[in-house]
């Protein structure tokens, strides 16, 4: 067993971990955190997404020991103040389904709106091409995390709501109604 | 988007908007964006142990020693059990639907005892104190196997004097199922039509292996209480598991509870009665303590059921003038090693969808289950009707190419016109309603089709390396399953109605409980506002409960687009029934005759009297008081309801695929999606889009990235998300959709389903738009998933390039070239 401190969603934690344990793991068994799950056993699909020290990782492929010393942040500690605005962005353009993909693919939307404040569509689909999502076909989550970024640049009414003009919201289709 | 008009910010003497219709944002969100979710394997309680399974690395063999010690000794295992420990108390897992008098079922124990039938096959289970040392003692286990012939090839395993799977049965044939228009009196002779028709076309399409893939992996936690059990289990089927998990374990139905909590995703893969869940029951039984078995993505993808798997060949009799004549379908289906719940039933359900949207005059279907000694198939998404889809709509443009017709025009000419509805089909089908000419003017003008058509025309003749085309799929499927007694007639095990219950509370606030139990789909939001518009009361009073039988007693769950059409109606009618009470308790408190009340807006008031009245969520006080009551009556305005429909309902749409075709590198790359689908009445256009947008995602991945394969052993190559291509968002093109709306007649929403329409619809769209791009250049056919390799292949050998063809994806090989790549590099 190794000890390790962690930071995890604000509060700091000491425990003993196996060297072999991996950060995801630790989170959801030793700290509680089971917002964060675990969808595959190869690092493909991204579901376990947190922030080490401020950048996305795949907590499936970071080891307990190797986030001593760090802070993470979980889906759980990431709208800590209410809800942040991917996390509403999300909800309002309907970029969930099933919601098991969701908590991981808005820590790395998160991210990638770090590293790219204004992406396009296909910077969007190719920022979070590390997260995959069987149940939304994407287009919504493309819309969230642009809608987002439009309010994060100060475009939005603080509600997740933007004007067309930043970004296409056209989330519901045309219903021609028939006779 | 329009803006959502919340009741809040209405003046409260005007009637709220009615709620359906509306874009409701989805109370399920709440919890899912903020990782407050109750997945299965997030539960933890007291003592309780940990399960891993030890599984088969061969497809199949005899069970010649097992040797467990090593496993006892190892730190921190409680106990180990293989098959000989549950031969006498394991039952089988059970198949509901024997398609045929004389199909034969193996059985299908749920840990094998003497012989394993395919790779991933249980063959020991390990109990710990934690999942990690149950996981580090599998290795210790030490099984021998006697190797025996292993059978993959479905046109092999049906030959004379083929290896057995199951070598005390006289074949690998399970069933063989016929349904012919013409002895059932739905249609004319088939033979006789092929015997004058000017024109048959004829052609053997391949339905590759899929893994259904939902995201979270397979979860069971059971605990005993006593003799009682409460199973939480990641499952579409609550109900049924229940029923299935007391008949199999002879655990007293009534001592056993099912919950599924939040569920991450099913698409057919969790309508299942999982060996682990049998399992999980039996250790808990026998331990007395808690036991819970997560599976790793691995697991799920070598031993959670699979779907399609078929060889189609498909005969089509035409005249000169492209009137079809007469359809003929004889099917190899795949049932892998056992029969599960609903593993024959598949295809047999996709019978009846191959006539499509057209006017076959003559009908015949013909089908053998084969079994292989591979992963069991069953249910994903679309079930059966995606086969169909695909055979019919792919055939039409076969027999386009043979008429030298085009191919909207050879479909114009032969579907049912709008006028015609109700229509019944060659295949017996009474199609409720639509109009298929609106719908393709619609997706027309959506992907901007006359553009597109002058742009192939460019590229054509300036002999452009990259070729464009564009591909149709005017589609219709069978949804809102089912009508009972159909069922009964198809020999299903089980009925297809469902149930509902509304518990109006003191407060006035609204209970409502449904049978149908969601994994994704947003029931809870889609019932409050059925509620919302038929009780009157606010969408914010509604609370939706589901998905535990101790809450939700009767219920048949949710597959098959049914949830709405069948679930959704049962609230409706249950609703009713609440209003039906209710009126006597308010004629009565406000001195009226029944007949003289009006309900509308919440509120019954007596006619001719404005202003006066009374709200239902006041008579849900008043009753909960008692104190004031007509005689006769009891004291409770709750009500349930059951509804049984009386037909299935038939949404329709036409999906229209522009594609480009590297001729070079095999590389295709969607240049355009766009699809109009009918649905019957829309209750959330958000969610409605929602799931036409995810059902596209799946059905693009058939045709373009996702097979099963297995090696010449029986090992799945295919057993991990590196290798297995679900799609990234980088993956799928933009999808451009719209509705037309024609109402159900068999419900009283007027809603037809749509879980499955998008993955329905698309596939062939897709196929069909890659061959309309380099068809002028020979090529007839391409084996799905169109990797670049076989899209080469078919370019430069003939063929459908899948002969010599790896898995190797579009996906992968775009990680090597241009163009979008796949997972992996973004973090």
């Amino acid at each position: 067993m190794t000890p390790i401190t962690v930071r995890v969603d604000g509060a700091a934690y000491t425990d003993d971990v196996e060297p072999r344990t991996l950060l995801v793991h630790y989170l959801r068994e030793q700290v509680g955190k089971v917002g964060t799950v675990v969808g595959c056993d190869t690092s493909n699909c991204g579901a376990c997404t947190v922030h080490l020290d401020g950048e996305a990782v795949k907590s499936c492929t970071v080891l307990a020991v190797q986030a001593d010393g760090c802070e993470v942040t979980t889906i759980e500690g990431v709208g800590q103040d209410g809800l942040h605005p991917v996390q509403k962005a999300f909800h309002e353009m309907h970029g969930l389904q099933c919601g098991y993909c969701t908590p991981g693919m808005i820590m790395a939307s998160i991210d990638l709106l770090q590293d790219n404040p204004d992406p396009s569509d296909d910077e969007v689909r190719e920022g979070i091409e590390g997260n995959l999502c069987r149940c939304t076909g994407y287009q919504n989550i493309v819309r969230a995390v642009r809608s987002a970024a439009a309010e994060m640049r100060g475009g939005g009414d603080g509600n997740g709501h933007v004007s067309p003009a930043v970004v296409d919201t056209a989330a519901a289709p045309h219903v021609a109604v028939q006779a | 988007m329009t803006a959502v008009e919340d009741r809040a910010g209405l003046p409260s003497d005007e009637p709220a908007a009615p709620e359906i219709g509306k874009a409701r944002r989805r109370k399920e969100d709440a919890r899912l964006i903020t990782g407050k979710t109750t997945w299965t394997d997030n539960m933890v309680l007291p003592g309780m142990l940990h399960l891993a399974v030890v599984r088969s690395p061969v497809a199949h063999a005899r069970i010649t020693h097992v040797d467990v010690s090593a496993v006892r000794e190892a730190p921190g295992v409680i106990a180990v059990y293989t098959g000989q420990d549950f031969a006498e108390e394991q039952g089988s897992l059970p198949c509901a639907w024997p398609v045929t008098p004389d199909m034969v079922n193996p059985g299908h124990p749920s840990i094998a005892v003497d012989q394993v039938n395919h790779v991933g096959e249980a063959v020991a289970v390990i109990v710990a104190r934690t999942k990690a040392a149950a996981q580090d003692a599998v290795e210790l286990a030490d099984v021998d196997y006697e190797p025996l012939p292993v059978v993959l090839d479905m046109e092999r395993a049906v030959a004379e004097g083929a290896d057995l799977v199951h070598d005390h049965l006289e074949s690998n044939t399970s069933y063989h199922f016929v349904f012919d228009a013409g002895e059932m009196g739905t249609g004319s002779d088939t033979d006789q039509a092929f015997a004058d028709a000017d024109v048959v076309v004829s052609r053997r399409f391949v339905q590759q292996r899929l893994i259904p893939a939902f995201m979270e992996p397979r979860s069971v936690v059971v605990q005993p209480q006593g003799d009682n059990y409460t199973m939480w289990s990641a499952t579409q089927i609550p109900h049924i598991l229940r029923v299935m998990a007391a008949m199999v374990t002879g655990i007293p139905e009534h001592k056993l509870r099912v919950v599924a909590p939040d569920v991450g995703g099913g698409f057919g893969g969790k309508l299942q009665v999982n060996p682990e869940e049998i399992l999980c029951l039996l250790i808990a039984r026998r331990l007395g303590k808690p036991v819970k078995w997560t599976e790793t993505r691995s697991e799920s993808l070598m031993t959670a059921h699979h779907g399609r798997d078929q060889i189609q060949f498909v005969d089509v009799a035409a005249d000169r003038e492209g009137n079809v004549k007469g359809l003929r379908v004889r099917l190899l289906a795949d049932m892998g090693a056992y029969l599960r719940l609903i593993t024959p039933g598949v295809p047999a359900l996709g019978a009846f969808m191959y006539p499509g949207i057209y006017k076959f005059p003559a009908y015949r279907f013909e089908c053998d289950g084969v079994f292989t000694n591979k992963v069991p198939t069953d249910a994903y998404r679309g079930a059966g009707r995606p086969e169909a889809t695909f055979a019919i709509e792919r055939i039409m443009d076969e027999l386009a190419v043979e008429l030298g017709m085009d191919p909207l025009e050879l479909r114009r000419r032969n579907w049912i016109d709008a006028a015609e509805f109700p229509f019944t089909t060659v295949a017996g089908l009474a199609y409720d309603s639509g109009d298929y000419e609106t719908a393709t003017q619609q997706a027309l003008e959506l992907l901007g089709y006359d553009e597109l058509r002058a742009e192939q025309q460019r590229r054509r003749e300036s002999n452009d390396p990259v070729q464009l085309g564009i591909g149709f799929s005017t589609f219709t499927e069978m949804c809102g399953l089912a009508p009972s007694r159909v069922l009964g007639s198809l020999s299903f095990g089980a009925g297809g109605w469902e149930h509902a219950a509304i518990r109006m509370l003191p407060t006035g606030k609204v209970e409502v409980v449904t049978g149908s139990t969601p994994h994704g789909q947003g029931h809870e939001t889609a019932w409050s506002q059925l509620v919302a518009d038929s009780l009157g009361v606010p969408f914010e009073d509604v609370e939706v409960l589901h998905g535990d039988t101790a809450i939700s007693s009767r219920g048949l769950d949710t597959y098959g687009s049914r949830s709405l059409v069948v679930g959704g109606s049962a609230v409706v009618k249950a609703a009713d029934k609440v209003i039906a009470k209710a009126r006597k308790i308010a004629a009565h408190l406000l001195e009226a005759s029944e007949d003289d009340l009006d309900f509308a807006g919440g509120k019954f008031s007596v006619r001719g009297t404005p202003g006066t009245g009374l709200g239902i969520q006041e008579i849900a006080l008043a009753i909960f008081a008692a104190h004031d009551y007509p005689e006769g009556i009891e004291p409770s305005i709750d009500a349930e309801a059951t509804f049984d429909p009386e037909n299935f309902s038939f949404p329709h749409g036409t999906h229209l695929c522009a594609m480009e075709v590297d001729t070079e590198t095999g590389f295709v790359k969607i240049r355009k999606y766009a699809c109009v689908d009918d649905v019957g009445t829309i209750v959330n256009p958000l969610i409605v889009e929602g799931q036409v947008h995810g059902g596209l995602a799946q059905g693009i991945a058939q045709a373009l990235y996702e097979e099963a394969v297995y090696d010449d052993d029986g090992n799945l190559t295919t057993g991990t998300f590196v290798d297995y291509l679900v799609p990234a968002a980088s993956d799928l093109p933009h999808f451009d959709t719209g509705n037309t709306v024609h109402a159900a007649p068999g419900n009283p929403i007027g809603a037809k389903g749509v879980g499955e329409a998008g993955c329905i619809a698309s596939t062939p769209a897709v196929v069909n738009a890659a061959l309309d791009a380099v068809r002028h250049l020979g090529v007839t056919d391409i084996r799905m998933p169109l990797t670049p390799e076989r899209v080469w292949r078919a370019l430069h050998d003939g063929g459908d390039g899948g002969e010599r063809a790896t898995a190797r994806t579009n996906a992968q090989a775009a990680d090597s070239t241009e163009g979008p790549s796949m997972t992996g590099g973004a973090l």
